[in-house]
């Protein structure tokens, strides 16, 4: 057995903290308006909010998903949403790997939602109007939807990814520039939070700590091909 | 054909919190000891902070054996299956669960061994619940306590003692038996929270105590103390300061040099002799079939797989499965009431974001019979546990107490209260009931075609009841503590699949209604044991792991004593 004080713990993590915060692959468009922004990020991203070649979705299915996550968490006064967490991004890598299993529900799905949007309004989900769009949504979350069965399912599947997508760890393609957890004031991933850090959280005094599991080396990286839900 | 190997004194099937405690003991006294163990090492190194690997994928850094034959669960025998799991609550492992495990590492009360004869005794005969088969423990708290006491210093806990050879101490548990000695280590630390909740259980006339867990909270036995990072929820330490058996019993055991740890070895069958006598294991590795002879076979799977295992091993002297010619595996199965919480919103944050959910504060005064239920119409209770756990994705998953669940206005919500809710664990006497049981699905297969296991069984009255009555305590709690608003979550139906699952192979004297006798050894298959919580006939209010973890040092003492007999 091997014994890890403290101290020791404490030179790793300032050894770590030395390190380049995030890498590229974490940062998603620079968001624009509200508070929470770093616009010093804007110039680390890939390009003016332009997609990467996507690994599972199609190009429509990724518009229409692109939709629907900014109706789930929008982009408004309280700050970025599922878009600048790039949530879609999250959804499109893992149905390659630990959600491949819904693979089919998000082929059915989508083409369900968007068939539905089309017989209410006669246009596709992605041209409606934000409050048509949430009508929509809202007929999708209930079951109420025709022709969809088993839309609430769907729509519950929706909504779970798309949290995993804002508030799951950065290494996964979501929650980009951390804006997930700083929307929800989480302050960040440690090894080790003493009884100063504690009581520097309940002051209200603990800086946030915006770091990925894995920008810690002490971590074998996931590989995430199995399991999920 | 299976290869066949040597042969060995103890095979035990599943390295985890139970068969990596009875290792221990054995290989002490002397006996040769192989653990086939259907995961492999993991370390340090394999548990980031990672909620999504965590809480959500599995574990996919482990061998995914369990997640493959996740049984199927119904409500009961009319009743549709419910949708399958994607996730097994165990999983793989040298260590098993106790790597991830929350780590509350309680004692069961007195009451839980006689729930029987205590509620005639206390209210008559007629309040034991209709269609129920519990029956009393064949031994009472007094006869585990030496093995609580044994388990509790060397895997090491932390927590306040609250009765020390009768002396009661009202910083602990006052209900709970009588203990040798206190705690090795201090409880977990408090947060402002905690302390918060702590005050408010004493203003109502409660008795408010930290609760055990088996996590340093101080160095112990050269590992660390607890980081508090707030990852421990189905999460592995990192410092090695939860006390899993991966780093206590089972390295001292190997120590020992008579323990081999055999890593990706599916066990599939146990085998039998023409006199009835089991004479090894059967497991496949990478596709290839072994043949472990022994002279014990101790089965430490994980309560669904102890069931199937048994009646996976058809045989000429048990031709329904092993040890089950009266027919008795898979039955007085039940599963915790861990559920039905009630959760609050409170005006304040919480500062909960960091901690582990074994560092709380627990109220057993509405637990087992530690109250009067002469004007009651259920026997039991449970335990109110409220501990310091928030993760991001849980967090922005929180109950909106009625309002959007997405949406600007959810938004807006979860920004001012992800830190604001608490919901409570509350852990009941959940009771076996005639027709509650596990059995082999007829139709789902695991992928070495084997059947799965199914579960088919219900919360009763009695435990809706209890859930009832605790949801009142804790919303009373809650509201004492400031809660704005408190949301109670139904009381309960479909027990589907469970963390915390006893029954299948109960204990008892009599080999009509019991497969092992009272130290866990089968009635009709002599060299064959059992551990794990499928012995357990009764579940109190409390998590099961100490308790099994007790009963596997016990059966391995008891084998050791009667090697003579047991084993040749």
């Amino acid at each position: 057995m091997t014994f890890i004080s403290r101290r020791d713990l404490l030179k790793r993590a300032a050894a770590v903290g030395a390190s380049p915060l995030a890498t590229k692959s974490y940062l998603g468009p620079a968001f624009q308006g509200g508070h929470d922004v770093r616009p010093e990020r804007a110039d680390l991203h890939d390009g003016m909010g332009g997609r990467e070649p996507l690994e599972n979705l199609t190009a429509s299915e990724a518009d229409l998903l692109d939709a629907v996550v900014a109706r789930l968490i929008p982009t408004d006064a309280a700050g970025p949403g599922a878009t600048e967490a790039r949530a879609v991004r999250y959804i499109d890598r893992a149905l390659g790997g630990p959600l491949a299993s819904s693979r089919p529900a998000y082929t059915s799905g989508l083409a369900a939602l968007d068939r539905f949007a089309r017989s209410l309004h006669g246009k596709s989900f992605t041209d409606l109007a934000p409050a048509a769009q949430d009508a929509v949504l809202t007929a999708v979350e209930s079951g109420a939807a025709t022709g969809f069965t088993g839309s609430a399912a769907f729509f519950a599947l929706l909504l779970s990814h798309t949290h995993q997508g804002t508030f799951g760890d950065p290494y996964y393609g979501g929650n980009a520039n951390f804006v997930g957890w700083d929307l929800i004031g989480y302050p960040g991933v440690r090894t080790m939070v003493t009884v100063v850090d504690q009581e520097r959280l309940e002051k209200g005094e603990l800086k946030t700590n915006h770091k990925s599991a894995y920008d810690y080396d002490t971590f074998t990286k996931a590989s995430g091909k199995t399991g999920g839900r | 054909m299976a290869t066949r190997l040597k042969d060995t004194d103890v095979v035990v099937i599943g390295l985890g919190a139970a068969g990596g405690v009875a290792a221990l003991p054995l290989a002490q006294a002397g006996l040769e000891v192989i653990g086939l163990e259907a995961g492999t090492w993991l370390t340090r190194r394999d548990f980031a902070p990672d909620e999504l690997r965590n809480n959500y994928r599995g574990w996919p850094q482990g061998v995914q054996k369990a997640n493959q034959e996740i049984p199927t669960a119904r409500a009961n025998a009319s009743s549709a299956p419910m949708p399958r799991g994607t996730i097994h609550p165990m999983q793989n492992a040298v260590g098993g669960t106790s790597l991830h495990y929350w780590a509350q590492s309680w004692r069961l009360n007195p009451w839980d061994f006689k729930v029987v004869s205590e509620t005639r005794r206390r209210y008559g005969a007629s309040r034991i619940p209709a269609g129920s088969t519990v029956e009393d423990w064949p031994f009472a708290l007094d006869e585990l306590e030496p093995y609580y006491d044994k388990v509790e210093y060397e895997i090491g806990v932390s927590g306040q003692a609250g009765n020390v050879g009768g002396t009661l101490d009202p910083r602990g548990n006052t209900f709970e038996g009588p203990r040798k000695r206190a705690y090795p280590m201090p409880p977990l630390r408090g947060t402002e929270f905690l302390d918060k909740m702590t005050v408010a259980a004493k203003s109502l006339g409660w008795h408010p105590f930290p609760g055990p867990a088996a996590v340093n909270s101080r160095p112990y036995q050269n590992r660390s103390a607890c980081m508090y990072h707030g990852f421990c929820n189905r999460g592995g330490c990192h410092v090695d300061a939860k006390n899993s058996t991966a780093v206590t019993t089972i390295p001292r055991a190997q120590a020992t040099g008579r323990l081999k740890v055999v890593t990706r070895a599916h066990v599939t069958t146990i085998e039998v002799d023409n006199g009835g006598r089991v004479s090894g294991v059967n497991y496949v590795t990478d596709g290839v079939e072994y043949f472990q002879p022994a002279k014990v076979v101790l089965v430490a799977s994980f309560t669904y797989e102890n069931t199937r295992l048994l009646l996976l091993s058809k045989s000429k002297a048990f031709p329904n499965g092993l040890s089950n010619n009266h027919k008795q595996v898979g039955r007085h199965y039940f599963s915790h009431h861990q559920g039905a919480p009630v959760t609050a919103l409170f005006p304040f944050d919480l500062k909960s974001w960091y901690g582990l959910p074994a560092q709380g504060v627990a109220v057993d005064n509405w637990a087992d019979d530690n109250f009067d239920h002469a004007s009651l119409d259920f026997i039991g209770g449970g335990n109110l546990w409220v501990m310091s756990d928030r993760r991001p994705i849980a967090a922005a998953g929180m109950n909106t107490f009625g309002r959007p669940r997405w949406g600007s206005q959810w938004k807006a919500f979860v920004r001012e209260n992800a830190d604001r809710s608490h919901s409570s664990y509350i852990q009941k006497t959940t009771l076996p009931y005639e027709d509650n049981y596990l059995d082999l699905d007829p139709e789902v297969k695991d992928p070495l075609g084997s059947p799965v296991c199914r579960i088919t069984a219900e919360f009763k009255e009695n435990e809706r009841k209890i859930a009832a009555f605790t949801q009142d305590k804790m919303e009373r709690w809650y509201r004492e503590a400031g809660a704005v608003a408190v949301d109670r979550a139904p009381v309960g139906g479909a027990m589907g699949i469970s963390t915390h699952a006893y029954g299948g192979t109960r204990m008892g004297d009599n080999p009509d209604t019991n497969v092992v006798d009272r130290f866990g050894f089968s009635h009709e298959a002599p060299n064959l044991g059992v551990l794990g919580a499928s012995v357990m006939g009764t579940s109190g209010a409390h998590n099961p792991t100490l308790t099994v973890q007790a009963l596997a040092w016990r059966t391995a003492e008891h084998l050791v004593r009667n090697w003579k007999t047991i084993g040749t």
